[in-house]
């Protein structure tokens, strides 16, 4: 029954592609059969929408006159400090960056109320967003001093570039220590108070597609509202690691590198978020399109909430300290029933990954496709996968005498 | 019948210092319960209390505190969820004391049901997008 990725780009061009969500494949293949629902199914559509902190964009603001070299100088938008190690007219500002005068933790928690995740949100929303930069002159670039206001509209490119985004499961956080601790999981109430977890689970791309045998790079997806693709695996990609019968990872493990003209995006789906006592940060919607080139991938497709196990971590000491012990490993359809039982108490859970959000973003790419107006892309090269030795080292620090 | 609601006084200046809540208990039988406190530096005073009692001394202590200059506002109105920014995405569930935030088992939509807020503020901070709004 194989099919190609070319083939089914004929059925949407007519119109005849079969395209579900990754929740609604679960009870379709229930029903018919991994055989048949892969012969009736053409594509399943996966979506995530969370806080991805290693997401950022560049812009090109275009040549002031006289000229101005940001490379090498200081710019900010927003009052958030923005890397200017480029050329001229190139800056990168990350989600995560923070106006040299916010108080940070200095009052624990600190709130963190604007960063570099609400100045991608204010420019995608159209909003004018302020510009000063200082530097040092050249022959060719005698302007030093640069303040004005700049809209995503007359700017040359907006581009948002992710490095580790739509993290292929995910650590499950508590705290076990008498205070409440303020993480990058959000609040943890003392003495398991309560648990959070971040990942789409069932519908989440990476889990649906746990060898990477269709999500490469090239891949084409929705991003922000826009169209994106896949531009490398993720920082910290981690292939190898513990998985179920299943093959699906009982951990964080793959990661996507992501890329998208930000002019195309909508602030919808990219939102300036807060964590409380941690920092700044966005969070994204990613959507991704799986064709059904085979009953194994469609297989994958099925997997459901009960079959994705994830480590329960203690962030009072555990994680701060690089221990590998764990509270226990609990599934994300126990996560989803409010509450978990950790070393016989029951806890109650939250999610900080929206699952209403992922699953409108996986509607909206099913009716792009259905529409016609998504086709789907073959990788060009695949992302690495089991096979490539790849390990995930923690940082090899050497005292310098 | 009994009563019981949430409300937010607010106390002028030149009344902040005079004993008026008290009255509520003697003379007109009635419990409260302080959600919040404050007196603003230019010294007017905030109070947001739950107040109960039969519906009649009820409605004749919101008329004394009228009387001596108090204002009222319902507090279920003050705190919001701004719909633009929520996300649905939960974190607010398992940091409100209350339970005024109810996970919809099928959709998982997160209902926030502002009668069962205390405007104890918890939520907003907790709030990554900062969807929630306290007005007073």
């Amino acid at each position: 029954m194989a099919k190609t990725i070319t083939e089914i780009n004929e059925k949407i061009k007519r119109g005849k592609a079969v395209v579900v969500t990754a929740e609604e494949i679960i009870e379709i293949a229930r029903e018919k059969g991994i055989k048949k629902a892969a012969q009736e199914i053409d594509v399943v559509t996966t979506a995530t929408f969370g806080p991805m902190c290693s997401s950022g964009a560049y812009l090109n603001i275009g040549h002031s006159k006289p000229r101005i070299k940001l490379g090498g100088g200081r710019a900010y938008l927003n009052d958030v400090p923005v890397y200017a190690g480029l050329a001229a007219a190139d800056i990168f500002i990350g989600a995560s960056a923070l106006p040299d005068d916010d108080p940070r933790n200095k009052v624990h928690p600190g709130e963190f109320n604007y960063g570099g995740g609400h100045v991608i949100e204010e420019l995608v929303a159209g909003k004018d967003i302020r510009l000063v930069a200082i530097t040092y002159g050249t022959d060719c670039y005698p302007k030093k001093k640069l303040e004005t206001w700049v809209n995503i509209k007359d700017i040359n490119e907006a581009v948002l570039f992710n490095i580790r985004n739509a993290y292929q499961n995910y650590n499950v956080a508590a705290n076990t220590s008498n205070k409440t601790i303020y993480t990058y999981m959000g609040v943890l109430k003392a003495n398991l108070g309560n648990i959070n977890y971040c990942s789409a689970g069932q519908l989440s791309p990476l889990l649906n597609d746990p060898y990477y045998q269709t999500i490469g790079i090239g891949t084409k997806i929705f991003l922000g509202g826009g169209i994106g693709f896949v531009a490398w695996q993720g920082t910290q990609h981690n292939p190898n690691v513990p998985r179920t019968e299943q093959g699906v990872p009982r951990g964080g493990a793959g990661t996507l590198r992501v890329i998208g003209d930000l002019k195309q995006m909508n602030s919808r789906w990219l939102l300036g978020s807060s964590m409380l006592g941690y920092g700044s940060t966005l969070t994204v919607g990613i959507g991704v399109a799986i064709p059904i080139l085979s009953e194994e991938i469609l297989g994958y497709t099925t997997v459901t909430d009960s079959e994705i196990f994830a480590p329960v971590v203690d962030y009072s000491d555990a994680y701060p300290n690089m221990k590998p012990d764990i509270l226990g490993e609990v599934s994300y359809a126990q996560l989803k029933s409010g509450k978990v039982t950790i070393r016989g108490k029951d806890v109650p859970t939250a999610s900080l990954s929206s699952y209403p959000k992922a699953l409108q973003i996986a509607g909206i790419l099913k009716e792009w496709i259905l529409g016609g107006n998504f086709q789907l892309t073959e990788p060009v090269a695949p992302l690495p996968g089991v096979e490539s030795g790849i390990t995930f080292k923690p940082l090899k620090e050497r005292p310098i005498e | 019948m009994v009563v019981s609601k949430r409300i937010v006084l607010r106390f002028p200046k030149r009344i902040v210092e005079r004993p008026i809540v008290c009255r509520l208990v003697k003379d007109y039988d009635l419990e409260f319960n302080i959600l919040k406190a404050l007196v603003t530096p230019e010294e007017e005073g905030l109070l947001v209390l739950e107040l109960s009692g039969e519906q009649e001394e009820y409605d004749n202590g919101i008329r004394y505190l009228t009387k001596t200059g108090v204002k009222i506002q319902s507090l279920s109105q003050d705190v919001m969820r701004n719909e633009e920014r929520c996300t649905h995405c939960g974190a607010c569930l398992t940091i409100c004391p209350s339970g005024a935030f109810e996970l919809d088992p099928i959709t998982r939509m997160v209902n926030f049901r502002n009668e069962k807020c205390v405007a104890c503020g918890l939520c907003i901070k907790a709030c990554p997008p900062r969807a929630m709004e306290v007005h007073f």
